[in-house]
């Protein structure tokens, strides 16, 4: 079923009865051509691109709980490109690309806004770097814009920019980025996958690999097992769980992130706001809550619930640049559970055993690498190379030493 | 959270720096045959568990001791803490 105004009216004049679920509930089937494990924004996405940009049939996603119950459904729904390193860079820029045409191909409302971006600047030093960043932004085919202190002012008249610590002194502006609607993203890609052919199978847990002699054959689940020539996993938080089933140990360490949304307000708040020195940022949603948030709470957990140390030192630096938020109540919080990787950079490459795929290693920006993570899936799992944006997420490059540390932090996963 | 220090009593868990998994301690033999296979998996692999997990925890604001901390990752519940030193020493680590 397309939606469109006209279908609308239609369904508006005679009682709602023509709309159908946006997906089947699919029951497995004994073998398929590729098996995805995991039903978040990354597996939905490689789903919809196997079908639609590759030709692929015979395809599953597996999922353990529901489709969206996941990071793709927790996070706080920034997109933006505003990368430094060529290993990164390309790669988000092609998401980008993707989001801006993305509702039109999936014929689905996932209310891309591209409302933009603003990094703050305190010193010189950082307006050196951001200037940087901004330039190889540029070169990389997106935009960036410096910003002065007054156009600031003017754009966001609340803001504290004389805080005694962190004065505002500029701010390197994304204006193409944004804010999506995540729970969207995810029932979008669903939708446009499954009208392609693609079972989406939920309730349906990864409990093991069928491996012999060096060659995955398929996946054991809670509904029985299920055969495929060729397995993707894209469980992000869980992604060191699954593959030790493979007997794999990964490049990477479960944190939790958390978010915050206020109560709903009149607009305020246009645009995306970073301040990374203060460890926090904000935009506004389109129902009108501010949702915030900062770092990660720093130690491993799989508790999808974090600590208070991290909820005041959010709410600190809240306060320093954005006194107004302290008259809000909040409404919500929640954490998620993430797969921070030694360099920061996320993971999509074969594995040592052949025919198993990985993806994962997305730290807490995985929401905006969507379409392109989906897409370089895709390309991995049909052709068996890279997708040319994504050449440089290969497992080797530790062992190689060919790191992509955009924040130049060394193996700690948690300072990334 | 709230970190039993063996000498100074429950801490918050704010006062410590994180360092991760306490396997850290175990840092290869540089003139090992296999040393750079061993050094990559040390640096950069982890067994990332969910459930009981040793973990390096530095009290920074306080005595700036290293502890080895046993905590739950799905609970956040902690069942033992130890002095690193301690922990380094029982395992051959006294020069
Ligand atoms: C609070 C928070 C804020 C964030 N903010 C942003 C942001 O502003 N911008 C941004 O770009 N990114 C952000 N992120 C990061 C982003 O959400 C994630 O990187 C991204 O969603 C991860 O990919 P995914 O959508 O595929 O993951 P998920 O939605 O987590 O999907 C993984 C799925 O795998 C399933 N699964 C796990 N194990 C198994 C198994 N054994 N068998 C079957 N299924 C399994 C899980 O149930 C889950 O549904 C944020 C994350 C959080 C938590």
């Amino acid at each position: 079923m397309r939606y469109s105004g006209f279908r609308v009216l239609k369904e508006a004049l005679t009682g709602h009865k023509g709309w159908r679920p946006a997906w089947r509930d699919a029951a497995p089937r004994p073998a398929y051509d590729i098996v995805i494990i995991g039903g978040g924004g990354h597996g939905l996405a490689t789903a919809h691109y196997l079908a639609r940009e590759f030709g692929q049939s015979r395809i599953a996603v597996l999922e353990k709980g529901w489709i969206g119950g996941g990071n793709v459904g927790r996070n706080t729904t920034i997109i933006r490109s505003n990368y430094l390193l060529d290993g990164n860079e390309p790669f988000y820029e092609f998401s980008l690309k993707l989001w801006e045409g993305l509702e039109q191909v999936l014929n689905y409302n996932a209310m891309v806004s591209q409302r933009g971006i603003l990094n703050l600047i305190h010193s010189d030093g950082q307006r050196d770097a951001f200037t940087r960043r901004g330039n190889a932004m540029i070169l990389n085919g997106a935009d960036a814009d410096m910003l002065s202190l007054a156009e600031i002012k003017k754009r966001y008249p609340f803001l504290n920019t004389a805080d005694a610590r962190f004065p505002i002194k500029g701010g390197l502006a994304q204006h193409r980025g944004g804010t999506v609607r995540h729970d969207a993203v995810a029932w979008g890609y669903a939708r446009s996958a499954d009208s392609r052919g693609v079972d989406i199978i939920q309730n349906c847990k990864v409990t093991g690999f069928r491996i012999e002699n060096g060659v995955c054959k398929g996946v054991e689940t809670t509904r029985g097992y299920i055969a495929a020539t060729k397995v993707g996993c894209a469980v992000a938080g869980h992604s060191s769980r699954l593959m030790s089933l493979a007997n794999m140990r990964l490049p990477i360490e479960s944190h939790v992130l958390q978010a915050f949304v206020s109560e709903g307000l009149k607009p305020v708040l246009p645009g995306v706001i970073t301040f990374g020195a203060g460890h926090f940022y904000c935009s506004q949603s389109d129902k009108g809550g501010l949702v915030f948030g900062g770092d990660i709470d720093g130690y491993n957990s799989y508790a999808q619930r974090g600590n208070l140390p991290v909820v005041e030192d959010v709410c600190e630096g809240a306060m320093a640049i954005f006194p107004m938020l302290g008259r809000a109540r909040l409404l919500r919080m929640w954490g998620g559970i993430m797969d921070m990787s030694m360099d920061g950079s996320p993971i999509i490459d074969r594995t040592h055993i052949d025919g198993l795929y990985f993806n994962g290693g997305w730290c807490y920006g995985g929401f905006k690498a969507t379409p392109a993570s989906g897409f370089a899936f895709a390309h991995l799992l049909a052709t068996d190379s890279p997708h040319p944006t994504a050449s440089a997420y290969r497992f080797d490059r530790f062992r190689k030493g060919r790191m992509i540390d955009e924040k130049g932090m060394g193996n700690q996963p948690n300072l990334h | 959270m709230i970190i039993d220090h063996p000498l100074l009593g429950p801490r918050d868990s704010s006062e410590f720096t994180y360092m991760g998994d306490a396997a850290l301690i175990d840092r290869p033999d540089p003139e090992a045959e296999d040393a750079a296979q061993a050094f990559y998996e040390y640096a950069y692999l982890r067994d990332n568990p969910a459930g009981w997990h040793r973990e390096l925890w530095f009290h920074e604001a306080g005595d700036r001791s290293w502890l080895v901390v046993t905590r739950n990752t799905l609970t956040h519940e902690i069942s033992k803490v130890e002095l690193a030193r301690d922990v380094a020493r029982s395992r051959g680590r006294s020069r």
